[in-house]
């Protein structure tokens, strides 16, 4: 496509654009003010009362991964904008912007990997990108993902931050719902394991779809994950909703999730459950 | 539309108050009428479609049970939790072949709508399709979804009960299904909850349904900042039955009888049960290998995006 182009510079550390680039930062937990450098190293999770700091998929490629495993796949599908989709703005105009804002094609980066010396297939969405919203390059990206893990034998791990369908591909968005879940049906029987990180937030049709589907379904703490909106919600009941209602904590309580894991140790639960699934039986 | 059917209730008032002969202008005022109503479901524009898909005379699930098909037994309940009546299911015949029969139900009336809660149902609808679809399969039988729902429903007990997971199990699981699936877009196919029902081999929508990601309201409230943009919303959104088999998602549109599927039970049932056959026999005559790969392919195949 003629009129995106990749920023010359690849950018080093894409955490900046989350978070100010002070030198201190404020947390939203407990007001504390923090070392940004020291917050890093921590993976963005405050030390006194361990909020967890949204991150971008770059930061969640580091923290999950062995130093340098990843090798990206598919970094260049774009966008076709199949409807011509325009409303107060162009959908084109929100893509150029949300590609400048990002640096990244689209709201969600796969490719191969090692964790902990196991070979994996990882996808990990960007929120920054139109609300990490899923159109038919993200659907598509899963897809392959799941079939490069099916042909290659590796487990399958996607890390989820989503508003839901991304609403300017119309049906095709919907659809990406059921590609999705399709590919996994593949994965389901030939035996191969599929842990699913849901991260703040995660609503609408990735949480129906592919973010529901984990063999073993993990969770940040605090993190929002559900199928409608609180909003949506609140709407509809006409009452204001309990505090908590949502968040990874009510999910755990109710069934929906395996564990509510600390950032700082998901790469450590990761391995060692896929160490317990991974080269089972595929009967 | 409204001017002419005023015209025709004036002289019909006319006539009773004066005793006046007025079938002569009356049979040409209806005529005129039907010429237009025609012309008009010809070019209604994506919101009027929306308007049809979710008229309140529309047939729902169970009307086109009672004259596409014979012999149903309805089968209540998921087994775990209750049963909810925003989905209804169960054994049917369809030219003596038997099939499981499983779609959206609204309610006719309020007290009937409390009942069905206006077609939009809890997990517990969901897992009740899983586990019938499940016994459709179990017997080798075919499933017929009907599709007819504003949505899933939001609220503290779905979200408690897990709606995004009963919904994705569905989504999974259809992809899984040994046996011939075929659905069909009776009104509103309304995102998530509809395709809960709609992962099938074969998507037939009726002329004036509609199927879409998101109600035209609740994308104009997010990306025009105001529900009154609906009819802009209802445009973009690209999501009739002609839209949807130009996008090549939507197998065959079921034409409906002139003035829509309300001014015509009968005649659209017959149309949706001989389009519902041939779907039926056709993808009985492959074997399941061959009808599950090509179930993948199409569902491989949906989106647009570009290589490098
Ligand atoms: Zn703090």
């Amino acid at each position: 496509m003629a009129w995106f182009r990749k920023p010359k510079k690849p950018l080093t550390s894409s955490d900046k654009r989350d978070l100010p680039s002070d030198v201190f930062v404020k947390c939203d937990g407990c007001g504390e003010i923090l070392y940004r450098e020291k917050l890093a190293q921590g993976g963005y999770v405050c030390p006194h009362c361990a909020h967890h700091f949204r991150i971008s998929a770059d930061a969640y490629i580091r923290l999950l991964l062995d130093d340098d495993s990843f090798q990206e796949t598919e970094s260049e599908l774009t966008s076709a904008d199949p409807l011509e989709f325009t409303d107060l703005k162009p959908y084109v105009d929100r893509l150029v912007a949300a590609r400048k804002k990002t640096g990244r094609a689209d709201a969600i980066r796969t490719g191969r990997a090692t964790l902990e010396e196991i070979p994996v297939a990882l996808g990990v969405m960007d929120f920054a990108f139109i609300g990490g919203s899923m159109g038919s390059v993200v659907g598509e990206k899963i897809a392959r993902l799941g079939r490069l893990a099916l042909e290659e034998g590796r487990p399958l791990i996607l890390v989820s931050a989503s508003g839901g369908a991304r609403m300017m591909e119309g049906i095709y968005s919907l659809m990406q719902m059921a590609k999705t879940s399709a590919v996994l049906a593949r994965l389901h029987e030939a035996g191969l394991p599929f842990v699913s990180i849901l991260t703040h937030p995660t609503t609408g049709g990735v949480t129906a779809s592919f973010a529901m589907l984990g063999d073993v379904n993990l969770v940040e703490p605090g993190a929002l994950v559900g199928f409608a909106g609180p909003r949506v919600i609140e709407e509809t009941i006409r009452q204001e909703l309990p505090d908590g209602f949502q968040r990874a904590e009510f999910l755990l309580e109710h069934g929906m999730v395996d564990q509510v894991v600390d950032r700082r140790e998901l790469r450590a639960t990761t391995a060692r459950l896929l160490r317990h699934m991974n080269g089972g039986p595929r009967e | 539309m409204v001017e002419i059917q005023e015209q025709i209730d004036g002289l019909l008032d006319l006539a009773e108050r004066k005793g006046i002969d007025v079938s002569g202008e009356l049979s040409g005022l209806r005529q005129k009428l039907e010429v237009i109503r025609e012309a008009t479901y010809r070019n209604l524009r994506p919101i009027d479609q929306v308007q049809v898909a979710r008229h309140p005379r529309r047939p729902y699930t169970c009307d086109y049970l009672e004259r596409v098909f014979t012999d149903w037994i309805e089968l209540h309940g998921d087994r775990a939790f209750r049963d909810d009546a925003a989905i209804v299911g169960g054994w049917a015949r369809l030219d003596g072949r038997s099939v499981m029969v499983i779609g959206h139900q609204k309610g006719r009336d309020m007290k009937d709508n409390l009942h069905r809660n206006f077609g939009m149902p809890h997990p517990e609808g969901y897992r009740k399709a899983l586990r019938l679809m499940r016994l459709a399969e179990k017997f080798g039988r075919p499933v017929i979804t009907f599709i007819d729902t504003p949505g899933a429903y939001p609220g503290i007990g779905a979200e408690k009960r897990g709606q995004a997971e009963a919904i994705a199990m569905n989504l999974r699981e259809m992809a899984r299904l040994r046996v011939p699936l075929v659905s069909v877009v009776i009104g509103e196919g309304g995102s998530g909850g509809a395709l809960a029902l709609g992962v099938t081999d074969r998507i037939l929508m009726l002329e004036h349904s509609v199927y879409s990601v998101i109600s035209p309201e609740g994308c104009a409230a997010i990306l025009w900042r105001s529900a009154d943009h609906r009819d802009r919303a209802a445009e973009a959104l690209k999501l009739t039955s002609s839209d949807l088999t130009r996008l090549g998602i939507c197998d065959e549109v079921i034409p409906e009888p002139a003035g829509g599927a309300h001014a015509d039970w009968d005649g659209t049932a017959t149309a949706l049960g001989e389009a519902l056959r041939r779907a039926v026999t056709e993808l009985q005559a492959l074997d399941p290998e061959q009808r599950m790969a090509a179930r993948h392919a199409k569902y491989e195949a949906m989106g647009a995006w570009q290589e490098a």
